[in-house]
């Protein structure tokens, strides 16, 4: 369910298909900013209810999944 | 008794300088600022200092307000990039004016120009002025880093005025203080001391680019669920909102949070980049001359940024 989110946002952030966005996809491979990187946060706080820290260490869409679910636990 | 806007004005210098400008002087280029910032164009002074152009919009504003200089009870002012730290702009503003009302400036740096208009309300509410003149000036392209491509790109130059006079349009008003400088910082020149033992940081914009965005995005949706929410209004009552200009991607993002359609939000920032405690004013000002403004419309203003301060304010026109 985090994973889908992710890539919801992802998706309307990117124009990229579902099919292009796995847990192994690094957000550099996206081509993102550092700006789309923090509405990205925003968005997921507001849907998980979480705070989220914008962490340079987060390569892929699999290291985000995996911090929101530890903060959700 | 609080105070109804009988003026505008607005002052940006001749000088134009474009993104493809900028690239000649650091690595950048004009997609990844209009995408980024979304600045097309900014105002760059050439040889007009912070108050000489306030006071270009302070003759423009009470030129549109149809008062005379002479009748002015005070004068505020709003910068963070002052040619002097004394005189303050509002005392050279004054002073160009060759008026002798009370004048003085007020630091709240981007979000200063709503703190005028609380400090003004004041003044009204205590029946001590009939005319009043706020101005906000900057001369940013002073204190920005030219060789910092994450800065420089985004401030201009140019300043906005509005005249007051009695009445009961300014209706409420919020204000939020987190007092820090991690977020977004300027430095004073910190002089050449032989004893000063500490480091003095190059006088210069500083900004954590994503800190700041995330803290204006919450800014500007708090405050103003915040002021509706005090004066039992929807946002289909408000018929503009006039944000600060800092960065078109914190106005849209906020709108989107927001549910507003960005259209109701007043934007200038591509032809003038982020002017600071001046693009309020401005961009009320080509509003107003724009003719959309009707009697009665409902104004939401609000701004954030370095102290850090923000602020939202409700305005009948």
């Amino acid at each position: 369910m985090v994973f889908e989110k992710v890539k919801e946002i992802l998706m309307e952030k990117t124009d990229k298909d579902a099919s292009e966005i796995t847990m192994e996809t690094s957000f550099s491979d996206l081509g993102i900013d550092s700006l789309d990187i923090v509405e990205m946060s925003m968005d997921l706080e507001d849907a998980f209810g979480i705070e989220l820290e914008v962490d340079e260490k987060l390569a892929t869409v699999g290291d985000l999944v995996k911090k929101i679910e530890e903060l959700k636990a | 008794m609080s105070f109804t806007i009988l003026g505008t004005g607005m002052y940006a210098p001749e000088k134009i300088v474009t993104n493809d400008d900028l690239s000649h002087l650091v690595d950048t280029n004009d997609e990844w600022i209009r995408k980024r910032v979304g600045v097309v164009t900014r105002r760059i002074s050439v040889n007009e200092t912070t108050s000489e152009m306030g006071v270009k919009a302070a003759k423009a504003a009470l030129e549109n307000a149809g008062v005379l200089p002479e009748e002015l009870d005070l004068i505020l002012a709003a910068t963070v990039s002052g040619e002097d730290r004394s005189p303050s702009v509002a005392c050279m503003i004054q002073n160009a004016l060759g008026v002798s009302c009370a004048a003085y400036d007020i630091n709240a740096a981007c979000s200063a120009f709503l703190f005028l208009m609380e400090t003004a309300a004041g003044y009204f509410a205590r029946k001590k002025v009939k005319k009043v003149l706020l101005v906000g000036a900057e001369r940013l392209s002073g204190i920005v880093d030219w060789t910092d491509r994450s800065t420089c790109v985004i401030f201009g130059d140019g300043a906005g005025a509005v005249v007051l006079g009695e009445g009961n349009n300014y209706l409420d008003s919020v204000i939020h203080v987190h007092g820090g400088d991690e977020v977004i910082k300027i430095p004073s020149f910190g002089g050449t001391s032989p004893f000063y033992e500490r480091e003095t940081p190059a006088p210069y914009i500083f900004m954590n680019g994503q800190e700041t965005f995330r803290y204006a995005v919450n800014s500007i949706c708090t405050d103003i669920t915040e002021l509706l929410e005090n004066n039992h209004l929807s946002m289909d009552d408000i018929d503009y909102i006039v944000p600060h200009q800092a960065n078109v991607r914190i106005i849209d993002f906020a709108a989107k949070k927001l549910k507003v359609s960005p259209e109701k939000f007043v934007v200038n920032i591509d032809r003038y980049g982020n002017t600071s405690s001046a693009s309020i004013p401005m961009a009320l000002d080509e509003l107003n001359r724009s003719g959309k403004l009707k009697r009665g419309d409902k104004i939401v203003f609000t701004a954030f940024g370095g102290g850090l301060a923000s602020a939202a304010s409700l305005v009948i026109w």
